[in-house]
């Protein structure tokens, strides 16, 4: 499922990122966030009174907002993380 | 430069970098820029135990030495010596956030590699611990191949360690530096840092994260911005509200020091001059510093806080509707206390057409220096009433005013990503900072230094204009009958002015304050108030008034809506039209940004005053 589409709240790992519906740079600082396939995030907040607003998620130990156009590149899979130690 | 050696704090965002920078140099810092980028240089000294002195400065956060904005461009450039002006540092201190390893030390792995002298100062460790981590320095160490100091910035603990520790490096005896990591990639790295930080972290218990918990509430999508607006809305009341009594007593002191002047000073040009243009006039302006404190205060508090971010994630969907990035919030909410700053803020940006379109609205935004232009109006025309329980009618017209300013802004940025900033919105990535209880002292010293740049441009730009000002409106002397405010030469220019203003319903006194308060927003104030003294004269009651009261005689409430309506748009400030040049380089966009905001400002103060008639105001 999509990044968009996870529940609040839901333990999840990174499945799948598709780097090519994200621009270089953006990519780049998503990466930097420590975003990439196997990483844990868990989606915390949607924003946006009106309409549909950015998505706060854990990423590791960190707090990271993005829009929903990155979060929808993001495909994410429930439960633990599978990258331990690789 | 100087010959000291040189090193280089370097780390991520928040890591605690420009903390600890003022933690080992305290009040030895200087500012400056790089030459030819906009990027500040931020520079200090400190000394070690040995009493050396060494040069010490606070590189720009980045995320990796792959840069996405020109300050992370800057930090890159000096830690690989190209930078021009800065030669390549001694030593770098890494800094990395304890609480959140995984992520720091993959860039500290790759500042490592670089093979310079590094140590890593492992800060935060009492956020860390609030986290429930319990991390072991020696290990971390022995896994980088690096020193690595606990140090608490904001504290003060470790520093001492720290600075022995650079003492051997910049002796040589320590500082084998391992470079294994060269060939590594990217996702190598990660890897390599998550492994570290798994092999550092000794202890990890669960523990209630307050962040989350404070989160659930402020970034709700309903409560998060309700509570957004009545933060906004208790910082414009409470602007006016505190303020009152230390006003009070500032203009107290003022008319003291009127009536030490008078006595002292026979009466002549001196003490006219003395009186109307200085004392009068600057003092004037001087009595909003309470104001100005206070709302810089709230925007301290807000920034130091970590709720800043919140602020633009709440904001980011609205901010998306006009074609703006939720982290131009930042940059315009700065702006409320002063467009320079802010404008500055906006190098952030990564988008180069986000941030132009973000600067180019920077100074709609309610900057602090028309609190003494909206404090006097309103004061004087707009009656001191409560309309519901704790909401003054004042403080709400205050808070309107902003509002006006904000949908000014909005409205004007949709126009412009249309238009001249055409093409696609940047996005919206941005870290949420983990929340804080700031550090007191932290919040004192920034409005002491928030006074200090204000009384400092009351007693340079404001008090020059100023006196310009008085000259020009004192001479010629008008004949018997005739009032020296219009036959002046200041009078005589403001006439001229007069036509082109006299649609919009602004009177002479009001054209006249127009030229001189292109210096400043606030001269306005100090221009009006000085002329009035020179046209009382010797009249010892109209003395006796204050200047809220003479304009309550002078001009119509129409006239004074749409004088307020006209400071929400108008672009007075040289400051502000300085730093947009040096930010884009040029006098193209500058130039724009005084056409379109002086156009608004015409219609806005020309409808208000319309209306206003129109409805029996006038
Ligand atoms: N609790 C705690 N807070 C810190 C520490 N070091 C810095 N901070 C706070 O963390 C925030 C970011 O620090 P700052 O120095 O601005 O980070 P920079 O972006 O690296 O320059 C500020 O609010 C600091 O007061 C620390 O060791 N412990
Ligand atoms: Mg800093």
């Amino acid at each position: 499922m999509r990044l968009t589409d996870l529940p609040l709240r839901q333990p999840a790992y990174v499945d799948l990122i598709d780097w090519n519906a994200l621009s270089a740079s953006d990519g780049q600082r998503l990466r930097e966030f420590g975003l990439c396939e196997g990483a844990s995030v868990e989606a915390l907040h949607h924003g946006g009174l009106l309409g549909r607003g950015p998505i706060a998620c854990k990423v590791g130990r960190m707090t990271v907002a993005m829009r929903r156009n990155h979060a929808a590149a993001i495909t994410v899979r429930t439960g633990p993380t599978e990258e331990e130690d690789a | 430069m100087t010959g000291l050696p040189l090193i280089a704090l370097v780390g991520n965002p928040n890591a605690g970098k420009s903390a600890l920078f003022n933690a080992l140099t305290g009040a030895r810092q200087k500012l400056g820029n790089y030459p030819g980028v906009t990027v500040e240089r931020k520079a200090g000294r400190f000394s070690l135990s040995d009493g050396r002195p060494i040069e010490l400065v606070d590189l720009p956060g980045t995320y990796s030495l792959n840069p996405t904005s020109p300050d992370e461009q800057v930090t890159r450039d000096v830690i690989l010596g190209k930078q021009q002006g800065e030669r390549l540092p001694d030593a770098l201190v890494v800094v990395v956030d304890a609480s959140n390893l995984d992520n720091h030390l993959r860039f500290a792995l790759e500042l490592i590699a670089l093979g310079l002298p590094t140590v890593v100062a492992l800060n935060m460790v009492d956020l860390a611990t609030r986290d429930g981590l319990e991390l072991d320095a020696a290990i971390l160490s022995r896994e980088l191949g690096v020193p690595v100091i606990s140090t608490v910035a904001v504290r003060k603990r470790g520093l001492d360690h720290l600075r022995t520790e650079l003492e051997s490096m910049l002796d040589g005896s320590a500082g084998k530096v391992r470079a294994s990591t060269d060939q590594l990639d990217f996702d190598g790295l990660r890897k390599e840092a998550r492994r570290i930080a798994r092999a550092a972290i000794v202890r990890e218990t669960p523990s209630r994260r307050m962040t989350a918990a404070v989160d659930r509430v402020l970034l709700h999508p309903v409560a998060g911005f309700v509570i957004l607006l009545a933060l906004l809305f208790v910082m414009f009341q409470a602007v006016f509200s505190w303020a009152a009594a230390p006003a009070d007593m500032m203009e107290g002191w003022v008319t003291a020091l009127g009536e030490t002047v008078t006595a002292i000073l026979p009466p002549g040009i001196l003490h006219d001059f003395l009186l109307q243009g200085v004392v009068g006039g600057v003092g004037a302006v001087v009595v909003f510093l309470p104001q100005i404190l206070i709302l810089f205060f709230f925007i301290l508090m807000l920034e130091a806080t970590g709720y800043m971010a919140r602020a633009a994630f709440l904001m980011d969907a609205l901010m998306a509707r006009v074609g703006l990035s939720g982290r131009a919030f930042i940059p315009l909410l700065s702006s409320f206390a002063c467009a320079v700053p802010g404008i500055m803020a906006t190098r952030t940006i990564a988008d180069s057409k986000d941030r132009l379109t973000t600067i180019l609205i920077a100074p709609l935004m309610t900057c602090s220096a028309r609190l003494p232009v909206y404090g006097l109006i309103i004061a004087a025309f707009i009656p001191a009433r409560s309309v519901g329980p704790g909401i003054g009618l004042q403080g709400l017209v205050l808070f309107l005013l902003y509002v006006a300013g904000i949908v000014g802004a909005m409205v004007a940025a949709w126009a412009l990503r249309l238009t001249v900033t055409k093409g696609q919105s940047g996005g919206f990535l941005m870290e949420m900072p983990k929340y804080q209880w700031p550090r007191p002292q932290d919040i004192v010293i920034g409005l002491w230094q928030r006074a200090i740049i204000f009384l400092k441009r009351a007693g340079t730009i404001i008090l020059m204009t100023n006196i310009i000002l008085w000259v020009l409106a004192s001479f010629p002397q008008a004949p018997a009958g005739m009032r020296q405010s219009e036959y002046s030469i200041a009078g005589r220019i403001a006439g001229g002015i007069h036509v082109l203003v006299e649609p919009i319903g602004f009177n002479r006194d009001i054209s006249l304050a127009l030229l001189p308060s292109m210096a400043a927003r606030e001269v306005a104030v100090s221009a009006i108030a000085t002329v009035y003294a020179i046209d009382a004269g010797d009249d010892e009651d109209a003395m006796n008034r204050t200047l809220g009261e003479r304009l309550q005689g002078r001009w119509s409430l129409a006239t004074a809506l749409a004088f307020l309506a006209w400071f929400v748009f108008a672009p007075q400030c040289i400051s502000t039209i300085a730093v947009t040049r040096r930010e884009t380089n040029g006098w193209k966009w500058p130039m724009f940004m005084i056409g379109y905001l002086f156009a608004l400002a015409y219609a806005a103060a020309g409808l208000t005053y319309w209306t206003a008639v129109a409805l029996g105001l006038g």
